[in-house]
């Protein structure tokens, strides 16, 4: 069994190696028109991910599972901007371990770019960072499902499907 | 019917408030006493110093808001109204903690449950700790004077069905239950207090003491964070704050340089030793931001038959001490039985897992119970807390799960499925990543006997940041005295949860309210000399 400090000292190994990718990572730093981290690369894969973590729970309708999609990807955005610079840093580094091929594949297993991978992968891969013995890996799954879950669940739209009926009316 | 809103209305009659994300110079201001922080040290503090005829500034981070704001929407209530988004976590993600970060700090913000500090508590830390005057007897006129001033009373309006569910299992297993006590004024039993009180009902600071410390003339900055103490020699010259930014995650161009005779931090226990650490303050044993305790706190979910709508009603109206009570303080940890509020959001980002087993949770939202249990940390040699560290500036708390904790984590799980079956649940599910859902007690049991006590793979939450600048007699053992003086800097007082030598084994906020009322009582006292 693993004591704590080497699962940190896996931890802290596994920190660099996101950094240094980050740092080697040339993708313009700044924002696309309208949202307030995430670049249009970043845009892309966060929309792939919204699928799988949210399956079945989006509209089935083409283009009302488009516009959820997107909602859930702005929500997504606005949730990042508003955290400390220590996780909107955190998180900039995860999407840049998605961005390139070698990271992506050592590290979440995924062959394909994020927004190419079949559906089951990404789920797949989620799978192995949920339950994973690396802090690092699960605390990665935890930051993406949840930020995921929060954009969804904090619009309205979603509230039917779940039987909230809302706030009441004040008395 | 609309609700008159006491903030917009002080205002308008005057009151000095300096809003310091919208300010367009620097600014340099002098007092009689800064308090950093409005929440329930700061509040009772700037109260008792405003009515005792000095000039105060209160100085918050977070934005200035009332009941007129308050939409019971978790979307706009997290960002606006808590640090860092509701999603504040300890250095390792493995604690998500639920800290206010608004004028009226987390009393805006909380569930109203009201306990006087436990005496088995109170009894531990003089006997542990050396605390000499904060026996139950010289506390107790502080309780009845903080109680009478926030009306904390019994709540005599039956329970809603997710705390009802408390209630009954715990008879149906012999385990006994008792009602909350709650600070309220006119509560129409709405349940949306985490998102502040749309009536003004709760008697948190926002609506008690800081109006009444405005109306003698306080002055409010807020969306200011103090970066760091002026020290020259043993005392504080200043307390230089910044403006935050619209969102409150970064840092704002302008600066606020507060002057005063006497500084009070009542910035939490996460924001007061970083404060200190930040400046450089004098600590000749290490010991700021050590012994930071969080009542870590684990979730069992249960489906039932009936509609529980834990989304509407007083959030937390039952609570069980069994798991304390039948403790000893040095053998395992005890834990405190309650059930939280019930929103979309909270609810999502709790549950396990994503897809389709979230899914099926989700969609029995109307019959999803949740029961919580409040570990008692710091009274155990292997229940040391966390320290709270500067990581680039900011405070973080590295808080270690110990495996005394992990301990207390699967009793928790087993002793929640065990009473929300006896209640008569459908199915429940501790809320851990290795969890599956299952229907009969025999089954929860084997499955909670194999679950991995790991971090992040159990959920554990924190609402009760408690520590860091513990009190005591010994300057080599403790941050400051009992009456919240600083050992090293004769000017500087801590008045909030940061002081506590321990966990308090229940919510924390009466146990602030009367201990700083009586710090804050002997601070004007001694300044007056």
């Amino acid at each position: 069994m693993p004591t704590r400090r080497q699962f940190i000292k896996v931890g802290i190994a596994g920190a660099a190696v996101f950094a240094t990718v980050r740092w080697l990572d040339r993708s313009e730093a700044a924002p696309a028109t309208n949202y307030r981290f995430f670049d249009a690369q970043a845009i892309v894969m966060a929309a792939a991910l919204v699928p799988v973590v949210l399956a079945g729970a989006l509209p089935e309708e083409p283009r009302a599972r488009a516009i959820a999609i997107r909602e859930v990807v702005e929500a997504f955005d606005r949730a990042i901007s508003a955290l400390s610079p220590a996780v909107q840093k955190e998180v900039d580094q995860l999407f840049s371990v998605f961005r390139f091929g070698p990271s992506r594949l050592a590290f979440a297993g995924l062959w394909e770019p994020m927004e190419e991978a079949p559906v089951e992968e990404v789920a797949a891969f989620l799978t192995r960072w949920r339950t994973s013995r690396f802090e690092i890996q699960r605390a990665g799954y935890q930051a993406l499902t949840q930020l995921i879950q929060a954009s969804w669940y904090d619009n309205t739209t979603s509230w039917a499907a779940i039987g909230y009926p809302g706030p009441p009316r004040l008395p | 019917m609309s609700v008159a809103d006491p903030i917009a209305e002080g205002l308008a009659r005057g009151w000095k408030a300096i809003d310091a994300a919208m300010l367009t110079r620097d600014r340099e201001l002098e007092f009689d006493v800064v308090v950093i922080g409005s929440g329930a040290g700061g509040g009772v503090t700037a109260e008792i110093l405003a009515q005792a005829g000095f000039n105060v500034a209160i100085v918050e981070e977070g934005p200035l808001v009332g009941s007129s704001d308050f939409r019971m929407r978790e979307r706009e209530a997290y960002p606006r109204l808590y640090q860092e988004s509701a999603a504040r976590q300890t250095a390792d993600r493995a604690i998500t903690i639920l800290q206010g970060r608004c004028v009226g700090g987390g009393t805006t913000v909380n569930w109203t449950s009201s306990f006087r500090t436990p005496p088995r508590t109170l009894a531990h830390w003089n006997s542990a700790h050396g605390l000499s005057t904060m026996t139950e007897a010289a506390l107790a006129p502080w309780f009845v004077r903080m109680e009478e001033r926030l009306s904390i009373g019994a709540w005599l309006t039956p329970p809603n069905e997710n705390n009802d569910i408390l209630r009954r299992g715990g008879q149906k297993l012999g385990i006994p239950t008792a009602s909350i006590r709650r600070n309220v004024k006119g509560c129409a039993n709405l349940g949306y207090c985490g998102m502040g009180c749309p009536l003004n009902a709760k008697q948190s600071m926002l609506v008690t003491t800081l109006p009444a410390a405005l109306d003698k003339g306080a002055t409010l900055v807020h969306r200011a964070r103090v970066t760091r103490l002026v020290i020259e020699g043993d005392r504080v010259t200043a307390c230089e704050a910044r403006g935050v930014e619209r969102n409150g995650a970064g840092t704002g161009t302008h600066r606020v340089r507060l002057r005063a005779k006497h500084f009070v931090l009542s910035a939490g226990s996460i924001g007061s030793p970083g404060i200190l650490l930040a400046s450089g303050a004098p600590n000749p044993n290490a010991l700021t931001g050590k012994r930071t305790f969080l009542h870590p706190t684990v979730v069992s979910g249960a489906v039932f038959p009936q509609k529980v709508e834990g989304y509407y009603g007083a959030p937390q109206t039952i609570y069980s001490d069994h798991f304390l009570d039948s403790q000893a303080l040095d053998g395992p940890v005890g834990f405190k039985l309650e059930a939280p509020p019930l929103h979309p959001i909270l609810a999502a980002i709790t549950l396990p897992g994503f897809g389709p087993d979230h899914l099926a949770w989700m969609k029995r939202f109307p019959n999803l119970q949740v029961l919580i249990a409040l570990m008692r940390d710091g009274f155990h040699d292997e229940s040391q807390g966390g320290q709270v560290v500067l990581k680039s500036g900011w405070p973080v708390l590295d808080y270690p799960i110990t495996d005394y904790l992990w301990n207390g984590v699967r009793r928790s799980y087993l002793a929640m499925a065990e009473l929300q079956f006896a209640a008569g649940a459908q199915t429940v599910m501790p809320l851990h990543e290795g969890a599956r859902p299952v229907n009969r007690w025999k089954d929860a049991k084997a499955a909670i006997e194999g679950l991995p006590m790991r971090p992040l793979h159990s959920r554990v939450v924190s609402a009760h940041v408690m520590g860091g600048c513990a009190m005591g007699n010994d300057a080599r053992n403790s941050v400051v005295n009992e009456a919240g003086r600083h050992h090293h800097l004769a000017n500087l007082s801590v008045h909030d949860g940061s002081v506590f030598p321990t966990s308090v084994g229940a919510n924390p906020q009466l146990s602030i309210y009367a201990i700083t009322a009586r710090m804050a009582t002997g601070l004007a006292q001694s300044l007056k000399g």
